[in-house]
């Protein structure tokens, strides 16, 4: 770990925090912003619902959700939190490392007194920071939100809680992923369109996954393993799944400690 | 004592060749030539010296210490100018030196502005805004900004015009003086004769030559030049003669061996002008190239 390095890691990533937390406060300040009007309705809504095609409902996550209940409403909140989240950590990831490749700025850091451990720790270390930083926001809006807009409706806390406690854990698995890609391919070109495809392709991999029956795809993703619908319903995380989350986070955490250890560090050409 | 001792090493990207089988010594205090064309291995070389990449077999020790167990505590004395300079674009010059400095223990804050001063670098400017040559300066304030024990120096001189080129062969002797050791690559000759000691030559990977800088020019070739009326190259076609060339009167070639065989041709001659002189590292370095 080196101070210096987690300080100029943080401070590179300040603008980006900010414009991501300031993003996930508007979509969740605007979405509930119409709960009121959803909840008023509430039997006109759920029949509306029922002749929707399930498939569209399943895209959007909606498959058996009272979105007139605060927490059915809020599954459909934080699944659009989750994708930017998900953006973001594999942003951080993907770029942790490739960024100073691409920019050449690798031999800099890499020929100072530090080990490429201690480079790793610093920089892992900031980017978490760094998404600490969103996923605080991100509670405080939702409990900002809620305290708003319910309007004496119900809600239960502790349910509530464990779709909070899950952002952490779903941040550092699509970090861990992006982070071990970038390792293992040669050269990271854009990594900004890397980390829309693996958000959205990892969304789009869990929300057509009850469509076609049983498939051991939607296993890897992250958007399965936190489901909002799931743990809404069962007031509990699907553990096995949690399980394999963090299974996959760590060999990705460790594989690129390794890699990382092993790389040479690519010179201009 | 060796500073660097480098033995049998090799590096392959995949199977393109990096380096193969280089060995050389560096002494302290001295000030080591590396040279050869470009893509001969130079960069490959002192990348693996910082442990940037990984030898694909072979050893090299920095200080007595290996390069690939103990980079990081070498590194603390060492100070590098790679051949190109990237820094972080939107950081101004001062908090890139800054945050360069932070990375060693020293006081440096004196030093910095010392050799900002004396390269002429802006300190508040951003390095987006920096020209290649400007940038250059960065990184040779950067490099030296730790008084480092031994500096490895990549092509230092490319984008420097010749006044900055001249201020900073004087502060590199001014280093060496106070006891550095410099690991100086280039591919030009004229600057490695002016403050090298000593030069290894690497061609295509391989070292075809380590040698005294002053026994690579005496050892080896004499340039003839002779002007004189009636004059026939084919007089001077003597064994150890090679690129014999006539001009109008004048006849010039390198000779390699006994300098008498010559002088009692050209005393038999009525010559109008003639020199024996040394041949550049430039001529010399073109033979190896052959």
């Amino acid at each position: 770990m080196s101070a210096t390095i987690y300080r100029h890691e943080f401070l590179a990533r300040l603008k980006s925090v900010i414009s991501w937390s300031i993003a996930l406060v508007a979509i969740i300040a605007v979405f509930f912003s119409i709960y009121p009007a959803f909840a008023d309705q509430a039997t006109l809504l759920n029949e509306t619902m029922t002749k929707f095609p399930p498939a569209l409902l399943a895209a959007f996550g909606l498959t058996g959700v009272d979105l007139s209940s605060v927490l059915g409403f809020y599954s459909f909140i934080f699944l659009f939190a989750q994708i930017c989240l998900a953006i973001q950590a594999g942003n951080y990831g993907f770029g942790l490392v490739s960024i100073e490749e691409t920019e050449l700025t690798a031999d800099f850091l890499v020929s100072k007194p530090v080990s490429r451990m201690q480079i790793m720790n610093s920089k892992l270390l900031a980017a978490f920071t760094s998404l600490t930083i969103t996923n605080l926001v991100v509670w405080l809006s939702s409990f900002a939100g809620i305290m708003l807009f319910r309007g004496g409706r119900p809600y239960d806390l502790h349910t509530l809680l464990l779709l909070l406690l899950s952002i952490v854990i779903f941040q550092l698995f699509f970090m861990s992923v992006g982070l071990v890609i970038s390792l293992l391919v040669r050269r990271v070109r854009s990594v900004t369109s890397l980390s829309l495809g693996l958000g959205f392709g990892m969304y789009v991999l869990s929300a057509f996954s009850g469509l076609e029956g049983a498939s051991t795809l939607e296993l890897i993703t992250a958007f399965k393993h936190f489901d909002p619908n799931y743990i809404i319903q069962h007031s509990a995380y699907d553990t096995p799944l949690v399980f394999l989350n963090v299974g996959i986070t760590l060999v990705s955490l460790v594989a690129s400690y390794w890699l990382y250890n092993r790389r040479d560090i690519p010179a201009v050409s | 004592m060796s500073i660097i001792e480098v033995k049998n090493l090799t590096k392959y990207y995949g199977k393109s060749r990096g380096i193969v089988d280089v060995s050389f010594n560096v002494e302290q205090g001295e000030i080591f030539g590396f040279i050869g064309p470009n893509g001969a291995g130079k960069s490959t070389t002192i990348r693996l010296l910082l442990s940037l990449i990984h030898p694909t077999s072979g050893s090299a020790s920095v200080f007595g210490k290996d390069v690939v167990t103990h980079g990081t505590e070498i590194r603390k004395d060492i100070g590098y100018l790679p051949s190109e300079v990237y820094y972080y674009e939107g950081m101004k010059v001062i908090d890139l030196l800054k945050y360069s400095a932070s990375f060693y223990d020293c006081e440096c804050t004196q030093r910095l502005h010392e050799l900002s001063e004396l390269m002429e670098l802006e300190l508040n400017r951003r390095i987006s805004d920096l020209s290649y040559g400007n940038k250059k300066k960065v990184g040779i304030v950067q490099g030296l900004l730790h008084s480092p024990k031994l500096l490895f120096l990549d092509e230092p001189t490319a984008g420097l015009d010749p006044l900055m080129q001249r201020k900073f062969f004087d502060l590199i002797r001014q280093e060496n003086g106070r006891g550095v050791t410099v690991f100086f690559s280039s591919h030009i000759l004229g600057e490695v004769q002016r403050l090298c000691s000593r030069v290894g030559i690497i061609r295509e990977g391989k070292i075809a030559e380590i040698s005294d800088i002053r026994t690579l020019q005496q050892n080896n070739y004499k340039k003839v030049w002779i002007e004189a009326t009636g004059l026939t190259a084919s007089a001077f076609d003597l064994p150890g003669v090679t690129n014999l060339q006539t001009e109008d009167s004048s006849v010039h070639f390198f000779f390699k061996g006994d300098i008498n065989t010559v002088l009692q041709k050209l005393s038999a001659v009525q010559v109008s002008d003639v020199s024996i002189e040394e041949p550049t590292l430039e001529e010399i370095f073109m033979h190896y190239y052959e």
